[in-house]
C-alpha cells in the first residue's frame, strides 16, 4: 500500500446522498479476476449521461471526491475502492460513509474523509465554482484545508499511522502469531468445521 | 455493568488486546464464493502464504450460476472464468468447495445454517454484505472487503475496533399476514439506511421471539441495508431446535455442552445499548420500497410520495431522482404500480419457509398475463426439500418457472436481469438503480406479496385476492 501523508488537488462535487457501491461499479465489472482495469466501470450507469459531472472536462485530473451523506453503503465490493482509485482519486470526503467501504478505503490508501454537512457543501460549492481550485487533505495534521477553509477531520490514531506508513493489515497482524496459536488451543472442541461428517 | 449479547460474542474472540490499537478477533467460519475472493488468493500466492485454517473455510458458487442448464458449461466466458479460478484456488489451498452441480450448493449465506455451521456465538465473515443473515443465530456475522478476505485466509483473524451497540424492540405481536420481510422494510424505513452505521443491531422484543429460524434470518440479512454492518438475535429453544441434527452441528455431549454455553449468549438486563428503537408490531402491515435505496419505503396501502412533503433537502432531492429513475408519479396508490417480473429468491427470501409461502397463495392461481415470474430456491437443498412437498409443481401449474439455486436476480450476474425500464417486485434486498440489471426498476417485497402480485399484475397483498 502506498503511504498517504498529505494530499493536494483539485475536487469533484457529486451532489448525490446514498451513493451505494452497486452505482460506484456495476456488479457487471466483478466478474474479472484481476485487480485492475476497474478505472472504466467507475460510475458506468452514471458515465452515460454527458452531463454527469465526471464526464464534464473541467474535472478532468481530480483526484479528491466530495460526495453527499451515506456514501458507499451497501454491497461489500472492494471493486469500488479499486475503481475510484484507479480513476486517479485519492481521496473522498463525505457527511457519513458506509462502514465496509470505508473500512475497505483504508486498507488501500483510499481517504474516506468525514466531514460536517455544511462543510462538504461549502467544499461543493466552492469546486463547482472554482473547478481548479486546489483542496489540500492533510492526514498528518487530520485538516482539510481549501481557500478560506480549514476543517479539521477525525480519524484513529492507528488507521492514521498504518495509512502514513503505508502498512498493509496481514504483515502486521502475523507479528502475533503465537497469540493466534494460543488461543486456538483453548477453542472449544465441538467448535465446527467445515471438513465432511 | 452488564454486557450485550454482542459484547459477550465479541469479548469471546478476542486474541490480542492493546492500548491504541484496534482488538485482534478470531474468526470461527469463514465463508467465500467467487467474486469477491480471486484477488484475495492471488495475494496469497504473491506472499508465499497458506490458507491458515482451511478447515474452518468453505466455498460456494453463488453469484455467477446461471439458474437453467446447470449441465451446460457457463456461457458467459467472464463468468465461466470466475467460476473456474474459484475451482481451482480451493483444489489449490485444500478448501471444501461446492460447485454448481453439487447438492450442497446453495448462496453462502443459505448453505452455512443449512450444514449447521452457523452456530451460536460465533465469528463469521464472508466477502459479502449479507453475511449479516447468520446473526440470526447469535453469532457475531458481518460483511467484509477482498483485502480482509485476504487477512482471515492468512491469519484467521481480523483486527476490529468494536462497534456501537443497538437495540432494536419489537414488542407485541406481528398482525395476520404480516411478515419478517415487512418488519425489516418498515425497520429500515424508520431508522434510515445510515440509522445502524457504526452499530451491531440486536433485534430483541416478542415479535422477534416469535419468529421461525427463516424469518430471523431474513430480519438479520437486511441489517446491512439500515447501515449497520451486523445483526443478532439471541439464541433460544427456536434456534436450538433448528440446529440440531444438522450435519456439522455438535452432537452427543458435544450437543449438550454447547447448548450449555448457548443459553448463556443474552443480554444481560443491566446492559446499556448506545441506541434504542422500539418499534409497535401491532401497527405494522405489508410494506413495499417505491424508490432506489431500502429506506424509501411505505405500507402497501399508502400511495408514491410528494418529495415536497421531505423536510430535510437531501431526502427530497433523494426522493426527486427516486421517483424519476423508477418512471412514478407522487400520489399514485402503491397498489396501482404494475409490475412486468415477479422474483422470489436471494439470500433474503429463498428459502424453504418462502417457498412455501409463495406455493400457498399461488395454488389454484395463475400469474397473471404478460408478468413473468421467476422462482430461485436459495440452495440445492432447498430445491430438493420443496420439490418433495411438491411445491414446485403448484409454482409451475401457475405458470412461474421454477428455477436452479443462485443469487440470480437479486444482482443480476447471471443472465437473469431485468431490461432497461422493466418494473419487478422481487423479494430480495436491493432496490438500487440497476441492481437487476441496467435501467432496472425493483420494489421489494416480501414473499407473499410477491406471489400476490404475480396473481394480480399490481403490487397486492394476499388479503387483497
Amino acid at each position: 500500500m502506498e503511504a498517504f501523508t498529505t494530499h493536494t488537488g483539485r475536487g469533484v462535487p457529486l451532489r448525490r446522498s446514498n451513493v451505494d457501491t452497486d452505482q460506484i461499479i456495476p456488479a457487471v465489472w466483478l466478474k474479472q479476476v484481476s485487480r485492475t482495469g476497474f478505472d472504466k466501470g467507475l460510475f458506468s450507469a452514471w458515465r452515460e449521461d454527458p452531463e454527469f459531472v465526471l464526464n464534464r472536462p473541467e474535472y478532468a485530473g481530480a483526484s479528491v471526491l466530495i460526495a453527499g451523506t451515506d456514501f458507499g453503503t451497501g454491497s461489500s465490493r472492494e471493486h469500488a475502492v479499486w475503481a475510484l482509485q484507479q480513476y486517479g482519486f485519492k481521496v473522498i470526503i463525505a457527511p457519513r460513509f458506509g462502514d465496509i467501504f470505508r473500512n475497505n478505503s483504508t486498507k488501500m490508501g483510499l481517504l474516506p474523509v468525514v466531514l460536517p454537512v455544511e462543510t462538504v457543501e461549502a467544499l461543493q460549492a466552492r469546486a463547482e465554482a472554482d473547478p481548479a481550485a486546489e483542496i489540500t487533505v492533510d492526514l498528518a495534521a487530520r485538516e482539510v484545508r481549501a481557500g478560506d477553509i480549514t476543517a479539521p477531520f477525525e480519524i484513529d490514531d492507528y488507521t492514521r499511522w498504518r495509512l502514513m506508513e503505508g502498512l498493509d493489515d496481514i504483515g502486521l497482524t502475523l507479528r502475533y502469531a503465537d497469540d493466534i496459536a494460543a488461543y486456538e488451543r483453548d477453542r472449544a472442541p465441538w467448535m465446527p468445521v467445515t471438513a465432511d461428517r | 455493568m452488564g454486557r450485550t449479547l454482542a459484547d459477550k460474542v465479541y469479548d469471546a474472540h478476542v486474541v490480542r488486546r492493546a492500548e491504541g490499537e484496534p482488538d485482534l478477533l478470531y474468526i470461527d467460519l469463514h465463508l467465500v464464493h467467487e467474486v469477491t475472493s480471486p484477488q484475495a488468493f492471488d495475494g496469497l500466492r504473491m506472499n508465499g502464504r497458506k490458507v491458515r485454517r482451511p478447515e474452518l473455510t468453505i466455498a460456494t458458487e453463488d453469484h455467477n450460476v446461471p439458474t437453467t442448464d446447470l449441465l451446460k458449461p457457463i456461457a458467459d466466458p467472464v463468468s465461466r472464468t470466475q467460476v473456474e479460478t474459484l475451482r481451482k484456488n480451493c483444489a489449490d489451498f485444500g478448501v471444501r468447495l461446492h460447485p454448481m452441480g453439487d447438492d450442497g450448493q446453495g448462496i453462502v449465506h443459505v448453505i452455512g445454517p443449512q450444514l449447521g455451521l452457523t452456530q451460536p456465538g460465533m465469528t463469521v465473515v464472508c466477502g459479502d454484505s449479507h453475511t449479516s443473515t447468520h446473526g440470526a443465530f447469535g453469532a457475531l456475522a458481518h460483511g467484509i472487503g477482498t483485502s480482509e478476505v485476504e487477512h482471515v485466509l492468512a491469519t484467521q483473524t481480523l483486527p476490529q475496533i468494536k462497534p456501537k451497540m443497538m437495540a432494536v424492540t419489537v414488542d407485541g405481536a406481528l398482525p395476520e399476514g404480516v411478515t419478517a420481510k415487512d418488519l425489516i422494510l418498515a425497520i429500515i424505513a424508520r431508522i434510515g439506511t445510515g440509522g445502524g452505521q457504526g452499530h451491531i443491531i440486536e433485534y430483541r422484543g416478542e415479535a422477534i421471539r416469535s419468529l421461525s429460524m427463516e424469518g430471523r434470518m431474513t430480519v438479520c440479512n437486511m441489517s446491512i441495508e439500515a447501515g449497520a454492518r451486523a445483526g443478532m438475535i439471541a439464541p433460544d429453544e427456536t434456534t436450538f431446535e433448528y440446529l440440531k441434527g444438522r450435519p456439522n452441528a455438535p452432537q452427543g455431549e458435544d450437543w449438550d455442552r454447547a447448548v450449555e454455553y448457548w443459553k448463556s449468549l443474552r443480554t444481560d438486563d443491566d446492559a446499556v445499548f448506545d441506541k434504542e428503537v422500539v418499534i409497535d408490531a401491532a401497527e405494522l402491515t405489508p410494506f413495499v420500497t417505491w424508490g432506489t435505496n431500502p429506506g424509501q419505503g411505505l405500507p402497501l396501502g399508502e400511495s408514491v410520495p410528494d418529495p415536497a412533503s421531505f423536510a430535510d433537502p437531501v431526502d427530497r432531492q433523494a426522493a426527486e431522482r427516486a421517483l424519476e429513475y423508477m418512471g412514478l408519479t407522487a400520489g399514485t396508490p402503491l397498489r396501482e404500480i404494475r409490475v412486468d417480473t415477479v422474483f422470489v429468491g436471494s439470500c433474503t427470501n429463498g428459502r424453504i419457509e418462502d417457498l412455501r409461502a409463495v406455493a400457498g397463495i399461488l395454488d389454484g392461481r395463475k400469474v397473471a398475463d404478460g408478468v413473468r415470474m421467476l422462482v430461485v430456491p436459495g440452495s440445492m437443498k432447498v430445491k430438493k426439500q420443496a420439490e418433495q412437498e411438491g411445491l414446485h409443481e403448484v409454482i409451475s401449474a401457475s405458470g412461474a418457472e421454477w428455477r436452479e439455486a443462485g443469487c440470480s436476480m437479486c444482482l443480476a450476474m447471471n443472465p437473469d436481469k431485468l431490461t432497461p425500464g422493466e418494473r419487478s417486485a422481487s423479494t430480495s434486498n436491493r432496490n438500487f438503480e440497476g441492481r437487476q440489471g441496467p435501467g432496472g426498476r425493483t420494489h421489494l417485497v416480501s414473499p407473499a406479496v410477491a406471489a400476490a402480485t404475480a396473481v394480480t399484475g399490481t403490487l397486492t397483498a394476499p388479503a387483497d385476492l
